[in-house]
């Protein structure tokens, strides 16, 4: 990716902590050949955000090809047989533009910010990217390299993020979230561009992808442009990835790395837990409630300065110099509820470990206070209104929760399912899901450690 | 050379800096019953409000206590009156506000977001205006405080990229104030002691070296009535005095630091320019080409679309009350550092001395010009320009005559500035990583 993997991570970590309500500003369109289109206005600044979303990211791969769908969104911005290497950058630049893309484990999008008058030229050059990319061997000889230094940068010179990695390989077995979004370096190292071809192929098409216009646009003439510019392209049949579910866990299991950088240990705690996904549908395995009360539960141990982990970790018995909690409803496929902790010098991972439990353990044997929820309720209000500061922001909930198969106006309930939710399911779903056999430890330690 | 083009080029821009104009926010200013200066934007559209009280009371106030500073803000949210900690935080989060501060080199800030209806906004003030006035500071909480700013100091040791920007830093200052990093060091942070903290707080949080700004849903008149209440019981005190003059580097040096790491990380770097600077326009404008143009420039096309050298490669000034840093960074396989660097130190030396390529530079200010719109779309980003508007004392038609501006500038006068401020011979290059022998 060209931008932060992990600040887009972080991100959808917080999606869910921060929905919005219905307004009629959104409309969606969905033309012959499969595009889906949604259009939000928002008319404050004479500017736009075009992103265009692919249904495929890291989850999708296979051993052994792990990071295509990255090393792809790289070669993205290296011509088409309209526009030369470079020059579709040269272009959103010369017109006032702003403009990256990003992949994560479910999926790969494009996008640029700039005048609203340019959305049809936005429209244009990514419709023909869609279909027309070039794939040059010796663009991608060196580009390759460039992903590589970006794999040096962000994961393999940095000791808690090799630990992040660690943890999400340990705790699925099965399950391709077990994969890094930006691949195992012998892969990226062994990466051909038919490699890439093939991805391009079986995935870059209008019925696989949905493109997301949030600005100071009319949503029927962004319509009519989307017709004019994806319209003539084909649609293809998408051959679904094989499913690959997650073994059932038996036990907990542990992770630990040792680093000689590493002077400040690292404990990371994470639970398999079911996403939206799992709760919409024939197949829904888990009740709908359970995803949002898992929700509030993240929000009454780790979510801001008066959650339990801070108020009881830090402040109060002073085990931990940083704590937090973490859950992302919106993700594909079954995900994680994660804490993350470092201790004070005066304590070891066990006694922060120790700490992490017994919070747990309270909110099993006794339901949040009144106090705690109605908190956690008027931040999840608040944050719905703050959201609108950025259009940026409110296209990235439209995206990748379509994205991952979940129609965006279920978002438009959020409120209303947090509101729901009572003390008690917050407790039943502490007990159902933080529970040994589901858990993942993952320790970072100094080399000298014993 | 001029040709037709390039002009009618820049009757366009002209033309289109002009319609831009009115996207730039109408700033209202004047002083508080005890003499605050306030910056204001209306912006209904959304029923939010951002308050910012910044204060000259940065890093560069430091004086030996390294961290002092960045200590004291990231303490504001540890309780105030009779409030501790968990009852602050417990009653912030009661209003669904969010509440920051922060430390930079020049300024600290206390900032808070709130929804305009005063069911939340009115505590939510009420809090804003406790922190600022009686923040707690107990003892307990400063030495929370300093372990977890000592934590933080030993992570990011752990990185070579932190570890070359410190390393930057000291070597482009020296002894400056803006030499040591804002979180401190491990020695100094431990040295701190609650009346350092609380001596540091009464003598910079006061009316005198402070500015507030507010953008929201608020008219002009509960604008003044909120900046009124907020700063009514800030002590008059004193303002800070001008920092210390940055002096130039004498010639050129090269720092070579043994790390464990799989990349070298490079930094050339020098003081740049101010805030205010005569130079800023040309000087802005001249990086934007050279490395400042995220995945259009000069440097990511020699060092990473030609060579696959780097993943991030720039180069941006950091414009402040005395000369800021300019920095050029960028991070690549041990074993390519010294080719890294060549491209770096060559492209730069190119761009110098020729100044910027014609068509590079009409495409960069196209950028700028054209992508002005995008700078003051929100309200986040808007209270960021007029807290910096304020803080150094720009004219409130900063953002309004930017784009004319850089409509204006030519490659002559770039090309000049750069030979007169960016001396590739008094610059100072670090690099951090294994295979390098120190």
């Amino acid at each position: 990716m060209r931008v932060n993997i992990l600040t887009i991570f972080a991100a959808i970590l917080v999606l869910f902590a921060a929905p919005t309500f219905s307004d009629n500003r959104t409309h969606e369109y969905t033309i012959k050949n499969g595009l889906k289109l949604v259009v939000k206005t928002d008319y404050r600044a004479p500017v736009a955000v075009v992103q265009v979303w692919y249904k495929v990211g890291a989850s999708y791969e296979y051993d052994g090809t792990t990071g295509v769908s990255h090393a792809l969104e790289h070669m993205m911005f290296k011509g088409t047989k309209n526009l030369g290497p470079g020059k579709f950058s040269e272009l959103v630049a010369a017109k006032g533009g702003e403009e990256n893309a990003f992949t994560s484990a479910d999926y790969t999008a494009y996008f640029q910010t700039w005048a609203a008058e340019n959305v049809p030229l936005s429209l244009k050059i990514e419709a023909d990217r869609m279909r027309n990319l070039l794939l040059l061997d010796e663009e991608f000889k060196k580009e390759i390299r460039v992903v590589l230094e970006e794999r040096r940068l962000r994961t393999d010179d940095n000791p808690q993020a090799l630990l992040w990695e660690a943890s999400r390989s340990t705790a699925f077995q099965t399950s391709p979230y077990r994969q890094p979004v930006i691949g195992w370096a012998a892969d990226i190292e062994n990466m051909t561009i038919d490699d890439l071809a093939n991805w391009y192929r079986q995935w870059y098409a209008p019925n696989n992808a949905v493109v997301v216009v949030v600005g100071d646009v009319e949503p029927e003439a962004v319509y009519q442009s989307v017709l004019e510019h994806f319209g003539p392209l084909k649609a293809q049949k998408i051959i679904p990835s094989k499913p690959r579910p997650e073994t059932a866990q038996k036990g907990t299991k542990t992770v630990t790395l040792k680093s000689a950088k590493t002077r400040v240990p690292y404990l990371m705690m994470s639970y398999k837990a079911p996403a939206i996904v799992d709760t919409v549908g024939e197949n829904a395995k888990v009740e709908e409630w359970e995803v949002y009360a898992l929700d509030v539960l993240s929000s009454t141990l780790g979510g801001g300065g008066s959650a339990r982990l801070p108020k009881e970790l830090v402040r109060n018995k002073r085990l931990a110099t940083q704590a937090g909690a973490s859950y992302s409803s919106g993700s594909r496929l079954p995900t994680l509820f994660s804490f993350s902790a470092s201790p004070t010098p005066k304590h070891s991972l066990d006694d922060l470990e120790a700490g992490i439990r017994e919070e747990i353990k309270r909110l099993q044997n006794e339901a949040p206070t009144s106090a705690e929820l109605d908190r956690i309720k008027t931040q999840v209000v608040a944050d719905t209104i703050y959201e609108r500061d950025s259009m940026f922001y409110q296209g990235l909930i439209i995206g990748s929760l379509e994205s991952v198969g979940i129609d965006w106006r279920l978002y438009e309930q959020y409120v209303d399912k947090i509101k729901a939710v009572t003390a008690e399911q917050v407790q039943a779903v502490a007990k159902k899901y933080l529970r040994d056999e589901q858990l993942t430890i993952a320790k970072l330690l100094p080399a000298d450690s014993e | 050379m001029n040709s037709i083009k390039s002009i009618i080029n820049g009757l366009v821009i002209v033309l289109s800096s002009v319609v831009n104009a009115n996207a730039s926010p109408e700033i209202a200013h004047w002083k508080t019953n005890n003499g605050v200066n306030v910056y204001f934007v209306e912006a209904p559209e959304i029923p939010i409000v951002d308050i910012r009280i910044v204060y000259k009371a940065g890093s560069a106030q430091d004086g030996v206590k390294h961290g002092l500073a960045s200590l004291t803000a990231s303490l504001m949210d540890e309780g105030a009156g009779e409030l501790d900690a968990n009852a602050f935080n417990d009653k912030l989060a009661d209003t669904g506000a969010s509440f920051g501060a922060g430390a930079l080199r020049d300024m600290a800030w206390l900032s808070l977001r709130t929804l305009s209806d005063e069911k939340y906004s009115k505590p939510a003030f009420e809090l804003l205006r406790q922190v600022a006035s009686s923040p707690a500071f107990n003892k307990d909480a400063v030495s929370r405080a300093k372990a977890a700013t000592i934590s933080r100091i030993q992570r990011e040791a752990s990185s070579p990229g932190s570890v070359a920007n410190n390393a930057i830093r000291k070597a482009v200052f020296g002894d400056h104030p803006y030499a040591h990093p804002t979180a401190g060091e491990e020695k100094t942070v431990a040295a701190i002691t609650q009346a350092d903290v609380k001596d540091f707080h009464r003598k910079y949080y006061v009316a005198e070296n402070a500015m507030l700004a507010i953008v929201g849903a608020l008219t002009n008149e509960q604008a003044h009535k909120l900046a009124d209440k907020i700063t009514a019981e800030l002590p008059a005190g004193t303002a800070a005095g001008s920092i210390a003059a940055v002096n130039l580097l004498d010639s050129k040096s090269e720092q070579k630091i043994s790390f464990d790491s799989i990349q070298s990380h490079i930094r050339l770097g020098m003081p740049g320019m101010k805030r205010g600077d005569k130079d800023y326009i040309p000087l802005f404008v001249g990086n934007h080409v050279l490395g400042g143009g995220g995945l259009v420039s000069l440097l990511f096309d020699e060092v990473r679309e030609k060579r696959g050298l780097s993943y991030g490669v720039n180069s941006y000034f950091a414009p402040s009350e005395q000369l800021g840093v300019f920095i050029a960074s960028l991070q690549t396989d041990g074993s390519q550092a010294d080719e890294a660097l060549k491209v770096l130190r060559d492209t730069m030396h190119t761009f110098i001395q020729d100044g910027p390529p014609a068509g590079r530079l009409e495409a960069a200010k196209q950028n700028l010009i054209g992508g002005f719109p995008l700078r003051v779309d929100s309200n986040s980003e808007i209270i960021e320009y007029i807290s910096m508007i304020g803080f150094y004392g720009l004219p409130l038609d900063y953002l309004k005559t930017f784009p004319e501006k850089v409509a204006k500038v030519n490659a002559e006068q770039i090309k000049e500035a750069f030979q007169r401020r960016v001396n590739l011979e008094r610059a100072a290059i670090v690099v951090v990583g294994k295979d390098v022998k120190p």
